[in-house]
């Protein structure tokens, strides 16, 4: 057990209290670079006097007991998640500073996309990547950044890069993208090195404490028992092995460009917020009405036609006006192989008590806006059921005999009124008034909810008006 | 109270923010996609968080980020998304973290299609991610139990801290419906064990590892006991017409919908038929399966799936009754003539 022989930082605890056994020492190998980076870290943190408001990441791999030492808030993750998670950490309170510490598995295998994406956002963590070119944990197995030649677990023959590809060059991979603020590659071996990497702590740290975004130091880290080698030649060994291919130093700094970003929060009123979700409904009027016959209650209506004739937003007045008047409504387009015939069809139910199914094999109600809806859908009608359709543009009759069919000229009427996109309502129009299942002006309340271009609302209840004379001068 | 008409994946969203829930995690996927839409545009509207996240595995663990820092917090997604999800579903559970994840339910297995299926059950209620955990699942049969279910998701998050999940389909989500919605949350209890980076909060740990296996036992017979007090104590179904009732349906969701007119129909043959409908569907209404088949004829479960809430409904009831099935695949949701047709054809009276 390596024994931290210097009095302990405030940053960490006085004793490992989570720890199982020795509350002393650290879980470590003798010589591991996770001590000494842990230290430093505990350190700064110390210095910064942000230990109340750090909150620690601690990973899956050697680190994953990150929380027995650091007096911090402290959350575990799973493995190569740090970033996301110290992502919704961060912006849940910006106040906070998140540290996400990780091992060369779990940041640059598992989680390589997690780090990609948290440095590209800029997110405003900072990151401390231990390279250790090895899986420590798990009994040292090939890692992304175990070196060409390098025996490992799974790769007791040596890392061939025809199989394995080569090391994988974090810091340089992550300064390519233009979101991260400081990224530096250091290493853990002798004083001078060991120097450096408290000084990158320090700057990563201050970084986020300044707010000018996402810092990453990546730390060249020994690990004796995953490289099976002696710990007194394991810096040796770093320097032989490691620093060739992982070049130390600062691989991006742009903080001079940075400006200090700090969120305001923002409270507000219970009014405010239903204004902003837009639930501004006004208390609806209620407008009397009289049903014409016994079987035009609580209708399930299909309207039909082809995409563009407005056959969703007649269901949507229809449905937004029964709302209005206190009854229970339901509307569901429905698309699928059908559109590719011509029709484009959506079912509209009104009734006074709870709506079982929202659509039917038979509707109550069919309104056909063109000739492929009424071929199609005619027989589907309920018998004794009312069938209403566009007779300006199907030039053929419903043959069904056993049905209420009426003919409606709607696109003329529209015409009449200057828009034959206007067709949708002057139907509506007539349906209410063959019906009296609802008064004229409980549409004409609803109208602009149903349609999209505001403007046309005044243009849209002539319509409304229209499709109601016409039914009633028949 | 003024009513609002509105598309049940809009209601979610609108009823996450009144209950409070600060941010929302999301990866795009049909047919959830809607509700991601919608929380882009309203979130930030009332100074909340959206953000699109690299992955439904990055958009889960952002959510335990922030509910481990307190806040309510959310995502959604389809079927082949709550797969990747059930990684961060577990440790949210094992860490005892409270969220809502809202399934938009796709056709499967693989890429499937986008039309509706019921074939998550099995993935969210008998486990999916590893270990003992349970997931609170709630199932909404229209536009205003996807608001109100939304708040009693957060609700029984917090309350048990244990993930929530809403549980729908395209069908559901596309229906608009009028939506009476309540007044905004004023201010939610402090969560204390939430890592909230004060001096207060400093102690506080998240985390799911119990590395000694008598510690780990402890912890999962702790789990286990918050379990039965969730069944015990959050069981939620409706009854339709079962009271003379020879054969009860079974069916949660849109079909739900469906079956309450079939009964209408099957009654007006004089079919002595009912519907129980799960809403939680974990904790599973149990107790109302058991006590029907002590006076009833047989059960009929509708499902867009292989059959897979239809095991709960034969062990609740102790496969005491035959439980007829009938079931649509694909994306193709039955209509109320064939289900009917199927329903007669099974259909016998209880001989008194
Ligand atoms: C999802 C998942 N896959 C695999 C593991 C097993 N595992 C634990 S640690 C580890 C490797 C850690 O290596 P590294 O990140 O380099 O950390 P080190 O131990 O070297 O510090 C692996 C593969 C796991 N815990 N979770
Ligand atoms: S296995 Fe390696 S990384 Fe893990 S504690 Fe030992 S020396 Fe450190
Ligand atoms: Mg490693």
């Amino acid at each position: 057990m390596a024994k931290l022989i210097l009095q302990k930082p405030k940053g960490f605890y006085d004793s490992f209290y989570r720890k199982p056994g020795d509350k002393e020492n650290t879980h470590y190998c003798p010589g591991c670079g996770h001590g000494i980076i842990h230290k430093l870290i505990a350190e700064a943190i110390e210095d910064f006097g942000i230990g109340d408001r750090t909150i620690m990441v601690s990973p899956v791999g050697c680190s994953v007991f990150v929380y027995y030492y650091f007096n911090t808030g402290n959350i575990q993750v799973a493995h190569g998640r740090a970033p996301a998670v110290a992502t919704g950490i961060k912006r849940a309170n910006p106040n906070s500073i998140v540290i996400s510490y990780q091992g060369d598995g779990d940041l640059a295998a598992i989680g390589g996309n997690n780090i990609l994406q948290a440095a590209n956002r800029g997110e405003h963590i900072t990151v401390f990547f231990v390279n250790n070119a090895i899986y420590g944990m798990t009994g040292g197995q090939l890692a992304p950044t175990t070196l060409p030649g390098m025996k490992t677990s799974t790769t007791p023959y040596g890392r061939d890069i025809q199989n394995e590809g080569p090391p994988m060059k974090v810091v340089e991979l992550l300064s390519s993208l233009d979101g991260p603020t400081y990224l530096e590659r250091t290493a853990v071996m002798s004083n001078a090195s060991i120097a450096k990497t408290r000084k990158a702590i320090r700057k990563a740290l201050q970084c986020q404490i300044d707010g000018l975004g996402f810092s990453m130091v990546e730390m060249l880290s020994a690990c004796n028992s995953g490289w099976k080698v002696d710990p007194k030649e394991q810096y040796k060994w770093m320097e032989e092995m490691m620093l060739p291919t992982f070049p130390l130093g600062v691989v991006k700094d742009v903080r001079e460009e940075r400006e200090g970003w700090f969120r305001e929060t923002r409270t507000m009123t219970d009014e405010a917020i239903k204004q902003e979700l837009d639930l501004t409904m006004p208390e609806p009027t209620i407008f009397p009405s009289e049903l014409k016959k016994g079987s035009y209650h609580n209708p399930s209506i299909k309207l039909a036609g082809f995409g563009g004739q407005g056959i969703l937003s007649a269901g949507a007045m229809l449905a937004n006006a029964g709302m209005e008047q206190a009854l229970e409504t339901s509307w569901i387009p429905s698309y699928g192989p059908e559109m590719r015939g011509g029709t484009a069809y959506c079912f509209v139910n009104l009734s006074n008590k709870p709506i079982g199914s929202p659509t039917v094999t038979n509707p109550d109600v069919l309104m056909a806006f063109n000739r492929p809806s009424l071929e199609k859908f005619e027989a589907e009608v309920k018998p004794g059921g009312l069938l209403m359709y566009d007779s300006t543009i199907i030039d053929i009759e419903p043959t069904r005999k056993d049905i209420e069919v009426l003919p409606v000229p709607a696109t003329q009427i529209a015409e009449d009124l200057g828009n034959t996109r206007m067709a949708n309502t002057v139907m509506v129009g007539a349906y209410i008034a063959q019906t009296g299942i609802m008064a004229p002006a409980a549409i004409d309340q609803t109208l602009p909810l149903a349609l999209k271009r505001k403007t046309m609302v005044d243009a849209n209840k002539k319509a409304l008006a229209a499709g109601v004379d016409y039914v009633m001068s028949r | 109270m003024a009513k609002e008409f509105i598309k049940g994946n809009d209601a979610i969203v609108k009823a996450a923010l009144l209950a409070g829930c600060q941010s929302f995690y999301g990866y795009p996927i049909t047919p959830a996609s809607e509700v991601a839409h919608a929380a882009a545009k309203y979130f930030p509207r009332v100074g909340r968080t959206f953000l699109q996240a690299e992955s439904e595995i990055a958009a889960i663990q952002m959510v335990y980020g922030a509910a481990a820092a307190g806040q309510r917090s959310m995502t959604a997604s389809s079927s082949p998304g709550i797969s990747l999800k059930m990684e961060g579903i577990s440790y949210l559970a094992g860490a005892e973290l409270p969220c809502v994840i809202v399934d938009i339910m796709r056709g499967g297995p693989g890429l499937g299609n986008i039309s509706p299926e019921q074939s998550d059950y099995n993935q969210v209620i008998k486990g999916g991610g590893h270990g003992n955990y349970r997931l609170i699942v709630l199932a909404p049969n229209g536009a205003q139990e996807m608001c109100d279910l939304t708040f009693k998701a957060f609700d029984l998050a917090d309350k048990y801290r244990n993930p929530a999940m809403l549980l729908a389909d395209g069908f559901v989500g596309q229906m608009m419906e009028p939506v009476a919605f309540p007044a905004p949350i004023e201010e939610l209890p402090a969560k204390e064990w939430a890592l909230r980076a004060t001096a207060e909060s400093k102690d506080n740990l998240v985390n799911s590892i119990y590395l000694d296996n008598d510690e780990l036992e402890q912890r999962n017979y702790d789990l286990t006991a918050k379990h039965d007090e969730i069944e015990a104590n959050e069981v939620m179904y409706e009854e339709y017409l079962t009271e003379d009732a020879d054969m009860i349906l079974v069916g949660y969701g849109i079909i739900s919908r469906i079956l309450r007119t079939v009964v209408d129909l099957a009654r007006a043959d004089g079919l002595k038929v009912g519907l129980v409908r799960p809403i939680t569907l974990w904790p599973f209404p149990k107790k109302i399966f058991a006590e029907l088949s002590g006076r009833i004829n047989s059960f009929f479960v509708v499902e867009m799936s292989e059959g897979q809430m239809i095991d709960d409904v034969k062990l609740a009831s102790g496969c005491s009754r035959p439980t007829h099935f009938y079931n649509r695949m694909g994306g193709n949701v039955p209509t109320v003539d064939e289900i009917l047709a199927a329903v007669r054809e099974k259909y016998t009276a209880t001989a008194v």
